[in-house]
C-alpha cells in the first residue's frame, strides 16, 4: 500500500522537484549530499518529512500532557496511582521477588492483602525498568519523576503505534494523521497526563501494540508477527484487566472472517499462534493464572480456537475431496456436531463449576442497568457511569464526526485490516457508551478511523488541486465532494467550479482540524491536568486558591499518630492514606472484599454507641472524613454516603436506605431524616461546623457544598474526639476514645 | 505498664477497719504517698488504726482538710499522689483545684481512691460515685435498715447499726483467713449500676435490710432492699486503677483489704526451633509463645501459679484458644501451628480473676502465605503430566526429524 500511494505520488512530483531541492541543501550538507548522489529524491523527502512529523508528534504528545506540572507539580495523582506509586518504590526498594510475594498487611486490615497476587504488575515493572535504566545510565533521578513520566512516555510511544497501525491499515498518510489525531486526544489524555500514574497509561500503548501486532501477523501470516502481537497481548494482560477486551474481540473478528468467508492461511497461523502463545504467557501473571481456560469470559476465544480447527480440517477434506455434494453433507454434519459439542462442553464446564460464571462487571458491560441492581459498589464509582453525550463530545470533538465518514471509506474498500478497524471502533464504541471510563478504550480506535477519513479526504481534494485525472477514485471523496468526481469522470476537466469546491473543502477541513487542535489543548489544560488531590479554586479577585488539605491531612497522620494506628474512612482514601500517611487502613480502593466494605458502610451509617462497636471491634483508632461544607468542595463524604448506606444495607439489612431519606429526598438541614442528623458520618461532617459562618450574609453552619443550613449544629461526641481538622476542613480527622476505664 | 496497684482488705475481729488500695509504680514500689482529705481533724483521730496501719505499711499520708486552699492532685501535669482517700462525705466542694473532674481524671490516670460515704453524703461524693458505676439511694435521709440482723444498740427500735456478713467470696480480695464475724455497719447503701461491669459488692446486705428513712413511716416499698443493697463495693477500673466505695464513714476502723496485683513481662514468640521473634509468620508455622506473670505479695514479686491461664491467637475472634502450661516459676508456655489463614493476628492474653488486677496482653503479628518458592514442587501425582510433557516434546522432535529428513 505505501508502494502504491508512493507510486502516486511519485508521478506528480517531477514538477515539484525542482523547487524543494534548494530546502535541503540549506537544511543540512549531508541531506542534499545524498539527495545529489541518489536519484529517489521524493522519495527521499518524503521519508524525511514523515520522520519529522513523527518525531514532532511524538515530542508533542509528551508535552501537551506536562500541563499538570507545570500547573500543580511533579506529583501522584488521583486515587489508584498512590498505591501503584507505593508498589513501585517497593519493588524498587526489595526487588521482584519481594514484590512478587508481597502480602501487605498495612492494608484491610485485619484481613491483610496479598499484593503479588491481586494486581497487574506490568506497570510497575515498567517504571522500575525505566528507573534501573537511568540509574545504569548514571542519571539520578528519583523513583516518582518516573512514575508521574511514565504516562506520557507512553502516550508518546502510542502515536508511533498509531503511525504503523494506520499505515498497515490504510496508508502512511492515514498513519500520520492518526498519531498526530491520538497525541492530542482528550478522550486518551484524560488518562495519561503526568501524573496519571494508573495502569491505562501503558495499557493503552500495549493494547494497540497488540492490534497492530496481530492485523500485521494477518496481513502477512507471519509466524513472528503473530508470536510478537502474543508478547503484545502479554504486555497487556501484565497492565490491565482490559485485557479481556482483546480476548474478545480478536475471536470475534476470526468468527466474522469465518462468517463472510474471508478464512485464509494467515488468519488461522495469527490466530492460533498469538491465542496458544499468548494464553500460556498470560498464565504466568498471578492475578489471571488460570482464568483462560476456567473463566466464562476467555471462553470465546476458546470456542472460536476450535472452531478454526474445524474449519481448517474441512478445507482438507474439500481439498482432499472432490465431490461437492458428498461435502455439502460433511460440512453439515461437521459444524453441527462441533457446535453441539462446544455447547455441551461449555453447559458441563459451567454447571460443574469448572468453568466460573461471567463476573459483575462483565455483566454490567452487556447491560448497563445490572450493576446498578445487583452491586453497588460498582455503581458507586463514577467513572462506571453511563456516558454523557456531551462527554463524547468534550473528548472526541471533531473525530465525532469523521468517525462514521472514516467508517464509510473502510466499508469502501474493504480488507481484513479495515474489517478489524470497524470491529474495533463500533465495539469498543458501544463500551464507551456504557462506561465513561471505556471511551479510553474507543480512542485508539476513533482516532484510527477518523484518520483514515480525514487522509483520503485530503488526498483526494489536493489530487484534484494538482489536475490530475482521477481514474476510479469516484469512492475516496467525502459525500460533498462524491458527486463533483463523478460528474468529472464523464465531464472531464471542464468545470473550473470543481477546483474552488475543492479548496474551500480543504480550506474547511483544516479549519475543523485546527479547531480540533485548540479544543484539545484547552481541555487538556483545563479539565485534565488536575491532580485532584490538590484542589484549585478561584479567589473572590480572581486569584487562584489551592487547598492543600489532603497533603496536609496524610503528613498529620504520618507525623503525629503512632505508627500502628489503624484509620477507618471511606474506601476511597484508603490508598491515599496508605502511601501518604503510611498507615494501616481497614479498606481500600481495591474493592476485593464487599463485607468489609459494608462493614465501614454500616459504621458511617450507624448511631455512634453503634459504630463504637464496630470500631472496637475492628480496633480502629483514627476515623477520617472528607468534608467540603467550607470550600464548596462536592465530592465529600456527604455526597458519597448514601452509597455507603446502601452498600452497608446490602450486607447488614438493619441499615435501611428509607431511614435517611424524607420523602425519597436527601438532604441535611433541618427537614433531614433523624437517622441522618445522629448518624455517625453526619455528626463527623459537621461536629462543631454550626460554630462557623462560613459565607458572608448566610447563618452560621451554612453548608457550601449542598448550599444549605445545616440541621443539627450542635453535635455532641462522645466516643470520639476530635484530632485534627486540615485548615479548609477538607478532612478531618478523629481519634477513637478507648473505653472508659470505670465502665 | 501501667501502675499497678494493690488494694487490700483485712478483717480482724468485731469492730470493722477497713483499709485501703494503694498505688505504686513498678519502677519505683515504694514510692506511696496518699492525700487524706478529711471533713474534720478529728477524724484523724478517731479513724487513727487505720491510718497507722497504712502507714506502718510504708505509705507516706497527707492529710488535708476537705477547704484546704492548697489541694492539688497534679502539678505541671505530674501527679503528686498515688492515691486519695475521700473522707469528708458532707463536703458540696474541695478547696484548691480538687474538683469532680480532677478526681475523674486521676482515676482515669490508674490512681487508686478510696472514698466513703454517710448519712450527709453530699452531692458531689454522690456523683463521684455515680461516675463510676454506684448509686448511693438517693433519698438523703435514707439508711440502710435492717431489723432482721442489727448490732443491739441503746435506742430501742433503732436498727441503723447493722449487722453484715454477706461478704464476696473470694479469697485473692479478703485473704484467706476465714472472716468469722460479722461487720457492723452503719450508713448508708447503694446500688450498681447494672451497666457497669468492672464494678463488685464487696459487702452487700443481708435479705432482709432495706434502705430507708429510719425516722418516717415507710409509705412506698424502699427503692433498694435486701441483697441487692451493696455497702461496700470496689471498682476495679480497666488500667488497674482501683476505686473504694463505703457507705460508712464509721466503717474505716479495723479491717483490711487484701488484693493482689500481677504483672506479665518477657511476652516472646518464636517459631519451634528458633530463638528470635520474627516479624511475621507463615501459615501453617508451628510457633511457641512464652510469657511470665508474677504476682505481688507485698514485698516481692512471686511466681503467679495457675492453669487457667489461656493464649489466644486472635484475627476479629479467636482461631486458636489454647490453655497455657506453666513451670510453676512463673513462665508460662503455649505452642501451636498457626491456622491456614493469613491476615494481622494478635496474640492475646485476657486474664482476668477476681480481686487480681487484670492482665490484658495483645500484641499484633501479622500472617503471610506461601512465597511462591515454599510450595512443594515434585509432587508425585504430577509426575504423570512432566512424563506427558516431555514425551509430547521428544515426539514433536522425532516427528519434525522424520518429517523433515525422509523423502
Amino acid at each position: 500500500m505505501v508502494a502504491k500511494a508512493d507510486a502516486v505520488k511519485a508521478g506528480t512530483k517531477s514538477s515539484h522537484s525542482p523547487a524543494s531541492n534548494s530546502k535541503p541543501d540549506l537544511s543540512s550538507i549531508s541531506s542534499s549530499f545524498s539527495l545529489k548522489t541518489l536519484k529517489l529524491k521524493t522519495k527521499q523527502q518524503e521519508l524525511l518529512i514523515r520522520v519529522t512529523i513523527l518525531c514532532l508528534v511524538y515530542i508533542l504528545a509528551f508535552v501537551t500532557r506536562l500541563f499538570s506540572v507545570l500547573r500543580y507539580e511533579s506529583m501522584i495523582h488521583e486515587f489508584d496511582p498512590y498505591f501503584n506509586y507505593r508498589t513501585t518504590l517497593y519493588l524498587t526498594e526489595k526487588g521482584f521477588y519481594e514484590f512478587w510475594n508481597w502480602f501487605d498487611s498495612e492494608s484491610w486490615y485485619p484481613l491483610g492483602r496479598i499484593i503479588g497476587g491481586t494486581l497487574y504488575p506490568g506497570l510497575m515493572v515498567t517504571a522500575a525498568i525505566i528507573y534501573w535504566t537511568l540509574k545504569f545510565l548514571r542519571f539520578a533521578v528519583h523513583i516518582r519523576e518516573v512514575c508521574v513520566l511514565t504516562a506520557p512516555f507512553f502516550a508518546s510511544n502510542t502515536t508511533i503505534v498509531a503511525y504503523l497501525f494506520g499505515k498497515e491499515v490504510w496508508d502512511s498518510g492515514a498513519g500520520l494523521v492518526a498519531a498526530a489525531l491520538i497525541a492530542i486526544c482528550p478522550g486518551y489524555i484524560s488518562r495519561s497526563v503526568a501524573g496519571s500514574y494508573d495502569n491505562e497509561g501503558v495499557a493503552i500503548f500495549a493494547l494497540l501494540l497488540t492490534f497492530y501486532l496481530f492485523v500485521k501477523a494477518v496481513n502477512t501470516g507471519s509466524l513472528a508477527w503473530a508470536l510478537a502481537s502474543a508478547f503484545g497481548y502479554f504486555y497487556m494482560v501484565s497492565a490491565w484487566g482490559g485485557y479481556v477486551f482483546i480476548i474478545n474481540l480478536i475471536p470475534l473478528y476470526v468468527l466474522v472472517l469465518l462468517i463472510t468467508g474471508r478464512y485464509s492461511m494467515r488468519l488461522y497461523v495469527a490466530y492460533n499462534c498469538m491465542y496458544i502463545v499468548g494464553m500460556l504467557l498470560a498464565m504466568q501473571i498471578r492475578f489471571v493464572g488460570f482464568q483462560h481456560v476456567q473463566s466464562g469470559e476467555h471462553m470465546a476465544a476458546m470456542g472460536v480456537f476450535f472452531l478454526i480447527q474445524v474449519f481448517y480440517f474441512l478445507v482438507w477434506i474439500k481439498h482432499m475431496l472432490n465431490d461437492t455434494k458428498l461435502f455439502q453433507a460433511l460440512l453439515r454434519i461437521g459444524v453441527t456436531s462441533a457446535v453441539s459439542v462446544g455447547a455441551i462442553a461449555l453447559g458441563v464446564g459451567t454447571a460443574s463449576g469448572y468453568i466460573s460464571p461471567w463476573t459483575g462487571r462483565f455483566y454490567s458491560l452487556l447491560d448497563p442497568t445490572y450493576a446498578k441492581d445487583h452491586i453497588p459498589i460498582i455503581a458507586s464509582v463514577s467513572e462506571h457511569q453511563p456516558t454523557a453525550w456531551s462527554s463524547f463530545m468534550f473528548d472526541f470533538h471533531i473525530l465525532l464526526f469523521l468517525f462514521p465518514a472514516g467508517l464509510y471509506f473502510c466499508f469502501k474498500r474493504l480488507s481484513d485490516a479495515t474489517i478489524f478497524i470497524v470491529m474495533y471502533g463500533l465495539t469498543s464504541m458501544y463500551f464507551a457508551g456504557v462506561m465513561v471510563r471505556l471511551i479510553l478504550v474507543a480512542t485508539p480506535a476513533v482516532c484510527l478511523i477518523s484518520a483514515i477519513a480525514v487522509s483520503a479526504t485530503i488526498k483526494n481534494l489536493t489530487q484534484l488541486l494538482r489536475g490530475k485525472t482521477t481514474q476510479t477514485m469516484s469512492g475516496k471523496g467525502t459525500s460533498g465532494t462524491r458527486g463533483f468526481s463523478k460528474q468529472q469522470g464523464s465531464v472531464d476537466q471542464s468545470i473550473p467550479f470543481l477546483k474552488d469546491g475543492a479548496r474551500v473543502l480543504l480550506l474547511g477541513a483544516f479549519y475543523l482540524l485546527s479547531r480540533y487542535v485548540i479544543h484539545c489543548t484547552w481541555v487538556t489544560s483545563e479539565a485534565y491536568s488536575s491532580p485532584s488531590i490538590v484542589l484549585a479554586a478561584r479567589g473572590a479577585h480572581g486569584q487562584r486558591v489551592i487547598f492543600d488539605d489532603y497533603r496536609e491531612a496524610y503528613f498529620w497522620l504520618r507525623q503525629n499518630t503512632p505508627s500502628d494506628a489503624k484509620i477507618m474512612s471511606w474506601w476511597d482514601y484508603g490508598y491515599q492514606i496508605t502511601a501518604m500517611g503510611n498507615r494501616t487502613v481497614i479498606v481500600d480502593n481495591n474493592t476485593w472484599n464487599n463485607t468489609h466494605i459494608a462493614t465501614v458502610g454500616r459504621a458511617m451509617s450507624s448511631y455512634e454507641d453503634e459504630a463504637y462497636e464496630i470500631m472496637r471491634s475492628l480496633d480502629v483508632d483514627y476515623v477520617l472524613v472528607v468534608f467540603g461544607g467550607v470550600t464548596g468542595y462536592s465530592s465529600d463524604d456527604i455526597n458519597k454516603f448514601l452509597w455507603m448506606v446502601r452498600i452497608g444495607g446490602g450486607v447488614f439489612p438493619v441499615i435501611k436506605e428509607p431511614d435517611y431519606l424524607v420523602n425519597g429526598e436527601y438532604r441535611v438541614d433541618k427537614g433531614a431524616a433523624p437517622k441522618m442528623l445522629n448518624c455517625l458520618m453526619y455528626k463527623l461532617c459537621y461536629y462543631r461546623f454550626g460554630e462557623l459562618t462560613t459565607e458572608y450574609g448566610k447563618p452560621p453552619g451554612y453548608d457550601r457544598a449542598r448550599g444549605v443550613e445545616i440541621g443539627n449544629k450542635d453535635v455532641k461526641l462522645e466516643y470520639l474526639e476530635e484530632a485534627f481538622t486540615t485548615s479548609n476542613w477538607i478532612v478531618r480527622i478523629y481519634k477513637v476514645k478507648p473505653p472508659t476505664s470505670r465502665w | 505498664m501501667a501502675n499497678f496497684s494493690i488494694a487490700t482488705v483485712f478483717v480482724a475481729s468485731f469492730s470493722l477497719l477497713l483499709s485501703l488500695s494503694h498505688s505504686f509504680s513498678i519502677e519505683n514500689p515504694t514510692d506511696r504517698r496518699i492525700l487524706v482529705i478529711l471533713d474534720d481533724l478529728a477524724l484523724k483521730s478517731s479513724h487513727s488504726i487505720f491510718f497507722n496501719s497504712l502507714q506502718a505499711r510504708g505509705f507516706e499520708l497527707d492529710f488535708k482538710l476537705s477547704d484546704d486552699p492548697k489541694i492539688a492532685l497534679q502539678r505541671y501535669g505530674q501527679h503528686l499522689y498515688d492515691g486519695l482517700i475521700l473522707f469528708a462525705p458532707a463536703t458540696e466542694r474541695f478547696g484548691g483545684s480538687l474538683d469532680l473532674a480532677a478526681i475523674l481524671d486521676f482515676v482515669d490516670s490508674g490512681k487508686d481512691l478510696i472514698v466513703a460515704a454517710d448519712e450527709n453524703a453530699s452531692d458531689l461524693i454522690r456523683s463521684i460515685a455515680a461516675e463510676c458505676g454506684v448509686d448511693f439511694d438517693e433519698d438523703p435521709s435514707a439508711v440502710v435498715i435492717d431489723h432482721g440482723s442489727y448490732a443491739v444498740s441503746e435506742t430501742e427500735g433503732d436498727h441503723t447499726l447493722i449487722a453484715a456478713d454477706d461478704f464476696i467470696r473470694s479469697d485473692v480480695l479478703l485473704g484467706s483467713a476465714k472472716i468469722e464475724a460479722p461487720v457492723l455497719f452503719k450508713g448508708i447503701g447503694h446500688s450498681l449500676n447494672p451497666s457497669n461491669s468492672l464494678v463488685l459488692k464487696v459487702l452487700s446486705a443481708s435479705p432482709s435490710a432495706c434502705s430507708a428513712n429510719p425516722k418516717s413511716k415507710l409509705s412506698t416499698p424502699p427503692s433498694l432492699s435486701g441483697s441487692s443493697i451493696s455497702l461496700v463495693s470496689v471498682v476495679q477500673a480497666r488500667n488497674n486503677a482501683r476505686v473504694l466505695f463505703s457507705g460508712s464513714l464509721d466503717l474505716f476502723s479495723n479491717k483490711f483489704f487484701k488484693s493482689p496485683v500481677q504483672k506479665a513481662v518477657n511476652v516472646k514468640h518464636h517459631r519451634v526451633g528458633e530463638t528470635d521473634e520474627p516479624s511475621i509468620y507463615r501459615i501453617n508455622d508451628d510457633l511457641e509463645y512464652l510469657v511470665e506473670i508474677y504476682e505481688w505479695s507485698g514485698s516481692s514479686w512471686e511466681p503467679y501459679v495457675a492453669d487457667d491461664v489461656q493464649l489466644q491467637f486472635y484475627m476479629m475472634s479467636p482461631y486458636v484458644l489454647k490453655t497455657m502450661s506453666t513451670d510453676k516459676k512463673g513462665l508460662y508456655h503455649a505452642s501451636f501451628k498457626v491456622p491456614d489463614v493469613y491476615g494481622v493476628f494478635q496474640f492475646k492474653v485476657e486474664y482476668q480473676r477476681l480481686g487480681y488486677t487484670s492482665l490484658s496482653l495483645a500484641k499484633q503479628i501479622p500472617v503471610r502465605p506461601f512465597r511462591h518458592n515454599e510450595y512443594e514442587r515434585f509432587i508425585p501425582t504430577a509426575f504423570p503430566y512432566y512424563g506427558a510433557s516431555f514425551s509430547t516434546m521428544a515426539g514433536f522432535f522425532i516427528f519434525s526429524f522424520v518429517y523433515l529428513y525422509s523423502k
